[in-house]
């Protein structure tokens, strides 16, 4: 990054989010960014280079997982700032909340199996039309952990084709090998999908906590491999 | 005016807590019981006398917040005298 500034990085916090300070740590350990802290109820994001979505709980996951969330003030900013093009990474509750926000397709339903889940799981990266899966290979297996009850995405089958036909599954549960099958799939989420983008690939979200998986120490690396990626595009579209 | 919205999984989404009800319920000897889907009751006091009106406020709450048209379904049912209408006793 010699020359350039530093990345700027808003991380929303929702009264409810616990996944916030990991974060931010992670944008400044790996993107030695500048991060801002931006309130639900505020409205500046200060002109980031990349909006994160934390996981947790948003407004106690009340009525549905991101329900309430989306109606936050700042999700108004949000939306102006993903209708720009501007990059947008919905983690876990992040996720669910892109979701009710209807700025990524499809739903959350109760875990098949109706427990919360946390466990590491292992991720095919599916689609390199991201900003964080572009340095990615298509087809790593990363190991990341995952904690939520509501993670079960599904979206109505025409919805899904159209998906699917865009390229628009980002990561997928898959077994440690890399292939696909019982015991991949944590929460019976529809052809195992577990991250998706929108149409244009600038909003991601995904079940799994790559902010949790920056550290040797703390299990795993491999969620860094995001954030890396979201540096080297970065990186890539000021030098063009 | 008292409105009751009522919201459901729509058919064919997989329900994890019905089913787990369901078999709780077949544990207990219940096993006539053939399926179990659950869903959610709103209870909204609406401020007017207006049974058309209070509806359809009910109505855009429902689409905008109470239910998530990707996998529920809603319905209003208007609650006049302690009994909801078109609800038996």
């Amino acid at each position: 990054m010699s020359g350039a500034r530093a990345p700027r990085v808003a991380v929303v916090v929702f009264p409810g989010s616990n996944c916030d300070e990991d974060a931010a740590l992670a944008a400044r350990n790996v993107l030695a960014a500048d991060v801002k802290m931006v309130r639900h109820d505020e409205r500046a994001l200060g002109d980031p280079d990349l909006v994160i979505l934390p996981g947790g709980f948003a407004y106690g996951d009340y009525l549905r997982s991101g329900a309430m969330a989306r109606f936050s003030p700042v999700m108004e900013s949000v939306t102006t700032f993903a209708g720009q093009g501007g990059a947008v990474l919905g983690i876990c509750n992040g996720f669910q909340i892109l979701c009710e926000a209807g700025l990524l397709p499809g739903a959350m339903l109760r875990n098949a199996g109706l427990r919360f889940v946390c466990r590491d799981v292992f991720l095919r990266v599916e689609s390199k039309r991201t900003p964080f899966t572009l340095a990615i290979n298509k087809g790593d297996v990363l190991r990341m952990p995952i904690a939520h009850g509501d993670g079960n995405w599904t979206a109505e089958r025409r919805v899904y084709e159209e998906l699917i036909s865009k390229d628009q599954v980002v990561f997928r549960y898959v077994k440690p090998d890399g292939s696909r099958g019982e015991g991949g799939n944590p929460n019976g989420s529809l052809d195992d999908v577990a991250g998706i983008c929108n149409v244009k690939g600038n909003i991601v979200g995904l079940m799994p906590h790559p902010e949790r998986a920056c550290e040797e120490l703390l299990g795993g690396t491999d969620g860094a491999r995001l954030f890396k990626s979201f540096a080297t595009t970065r990186m890539a579209m000021q030098g063009a | 005016m008292t409105v009751l919205v009522k919201v459901m999984l729509k058919p064919g989404v997989l329900d994890p807590q019905g089913k787990a009800i369901a078999d709780a319920l077949h544990r207990l000897g219940y096993g006539s019981v053939a399926d179990v889907r659950a869903g959610k009751l709103f209870r909204i006091e609406v401020d007017t006398d207006d049974a058309k009106q209070a509806k359809e406020v009910s109505s855009q709450m429902a689409e905008k917040l109470l239910a998530n048209p990707v996998i529920e379904d809603y319905e209003l049912l208007l609650e006049t005298e302690g009994a909801p209408a078109g609800v038996a006793p």
